[in-house]
């Protein structure tokens, strides 16, 4: 019965140059940014970053982590646009292939299902093919004789989802409304690590919410990462919601070259319990 | 009814885009789209299902009638069909191609926007209609930076798995209501809204548009403007999200 518990730096710290990573969540919804925070403070660089992407793909772009972003979109949902990753599109110092939102469901499918590629209608007659020239189409032999879009499989290096609730084993728990694709994450990777706002008994898990709730299994899982907060400034429903005024001075401070390297000094220079000292200071001095 | 706004006749508009839809679901990107689809609900589509925008959907009342995390939405209820999306756009073209991706340049644009989100799969699975709130020569080019959602031409040429369910339905703007019925499935006045003349679609559109054939746009009637007042948005936005 393996004790699984590690940290985010610890987890990080396996990351190499050039790796495909995977990161849960959806949009600004329960990401696993003390996960995005380590790798911020590591030297690793040059990863292809898989996300529903929120801040995570903006903060890994703005300390130049990244060379190519496999997404559908990048928003933070109650403010559109992330600002360091239209920077790093509009200066071209990232590479993107850009999926619809279907397609990159299907990619991740197909890595989980050890499948070349699973077939779709969504970006035929888009301009997604055109713009990643690699992607091929598959004829049904069925008499329909449909010529669909093969997506090929995404398989991940490493994947980091953020769950609110896992025990020691690696068995995790979502308690808000939506799973969003923390499975699929996980089982599209060699290595996968989830981080969590507790980790519990494992009969605690069935006590704290239904038996569907226990998205991830522990043999879906090699890492886990208590992490309070760790979704911060994102949801993690119930356990707390997403901290609007945070993340309008992250996009404020983002927007403004001479004001991000304060916000690089104040929140994310120490480690992740300076960060969550500074949250807290910073919701105190708001309020 | 003299007093009816620019933003009450685009609401009613909006809503009747969902005349005979049946028992289907409904996702409304946006304010005056949400304000539609719940007026149509709330009226002549009492069997329309929405989302609270999160993961569940929820009747007239807030009562929660089903679990729509966004998973499902992307590999069951889309490709499914039985469903009426009504996104906003950063550009549409005269075949109805869309772009909520970037503008400019794909590979170095010069304003990222969303990505394609999704745009593509939609409009290829269920039938698609799109808001404008500011109708300008900015937004209706000649031809979009990048595809996102699928136009007639680009359905047509992508073959008939494209085709099959392809259904752009209806542009909603601040001046009138369009479809893609003209020759080749150019945009159309199907209706300009009151105090509108073709001049000054012309003026906003950057690709001539037919107006022959446009009829006055509806005005809502006095039970939708209660609704629209006094329930949907009490507070007022609705001028402030189309301008008069």
């Amino acid at each position: 019965m393996g004790d699984k518990r590690t940290t985010v730096d610890d987890a990080v710290a396996d990351l190499r140059d050039g790796m495909t990573i995977g990161i849960g969540g959806w949009g600004s919804r329960r990401k696993p940014m003390s996960v995005v925070r380590a790798i911020l403070r590591s030297p690793v660089k040059d990863l292809t970053v898989v996300s529903y992407g929120g801040p995570d793909v903006g903060l890994l772009c703005a300390a130049g982590k990244v060379r190519r972003v496999v997404f559908g979109f990048v928003t933070l949902d109650s403010i559109p646009f992330d600002p360091h990753f239209g920077r790093a599109r509009e200066t071209a110092s990232v590479e993107v292939t850009e999926y619809d939102e279907g397609m990159f469901l299907l990619a991740l499918q197909a890595a989980t299902q050890r499948l070349p590629f699973l077939p779709t209608r969504a970006g035929l007659g888009s301009d997604v093919p055109r713009l990643s020239p690699q992607l091929r189409t598959v004829t049904s032999p069925y008499a329909d004789g449909e010529e669909l879009l093969a997506v090929p499989a995404q398989p991940l290096d490493v994947a980091f989802v953020h769950l609110n609730r896992a025990d020691q084993r690696g068995n995790a728990q979502y308690l808000g409304p939506d799973p969003y694709a923390d499975d699929l994450f996980c089982l599209a990777a060699e290595k996968r690590f989830v981080s969590t706002e507790q980790v519990v008994s494992t009969s605690e898990l069935t006590e704290l919410g239904p038996v569907q709730s226990l998205v991830v299994n522990r043999s879906m899982v090699d890492g886990v990462i208590e992490s309070p907060g760790g979704a911060h400034f994102t949801t993690a429903a119930p356990d707390y919601g997403r901290d609007e005024m945070f993340q309008k001075h992250y996009v404020d401070s983002a927007k403004d070259p001479d004001a991000w390297p304060s916000f690089v000094d104040r929140f994310l220079s120490g480690d992740e319990a300076a960060y969550q000292r500074e949250v807290r200071a910073f919701s105190g001095v708001a309020a | 009814m003299s007093d009816v706004t620019r933003a009450e006749v685009a609401i009613a508009a909006v809503a009747d885009l969902f005349r005979d839809d049946g028992e289907i679901v409904a996702s409304p990107m946006g304010a005056v789209p949400s304000w539609g689809a719940k007026l149509a609900r709330a009226t002549f589509a009492p069997d329309l299902m929405l989302s609270d925008g999160q993961a569940y959907l929820v009747d007239a009342d807030g009562v929660v009638e089903g679990w729509q995390p966004f998973r499902r939405m992307l590999d069951t209820i889309v490709p499914h069909g039985r469903r009426h999306v009504v996104m906003g756009a950063n550009q549409i073209d005269r075949y109805g191609n869309q772009n909520i991706s970037a503008i400019g340049d794909h590979a170095r644009p010069t304003k990222q926007l969303l990505g394609v989100r999704g745009a593509p799969g939609n409009t290829v699975n269920h039938r698609t209609s799109y808001w404008v709130p500011r109708h300008s020569t900015r937004v209706f080019v000649e031809a979009v930076d990048v595809v996102a959602g699928v136009g007639y031409d680009n359905a047509a040429k992508a073959g008939p798995a494209a085709q099959r369910h392809h259904d752009v339905h209806r542009v909603v703007t601040n001046l009138g209501v369009f479809d893609f019925g003209g020759p080749d499935h150019a945009m159309r006045a199907v209706a300009l809204h009151p105090g509108v003349d073709p001049g000054d679609v012309s003026a906003a559109t950057g690709f001539p548009v037919d107006c022959a054939g446009a009829d006055t746009t509806r005005l809502p009637g006095a039970e939708e403007l209660r609704l629209i007042r006094d329930v949907l948005d009490p507070d007022g936005l609705r001028d402030r999200e189309v301008p008069a």
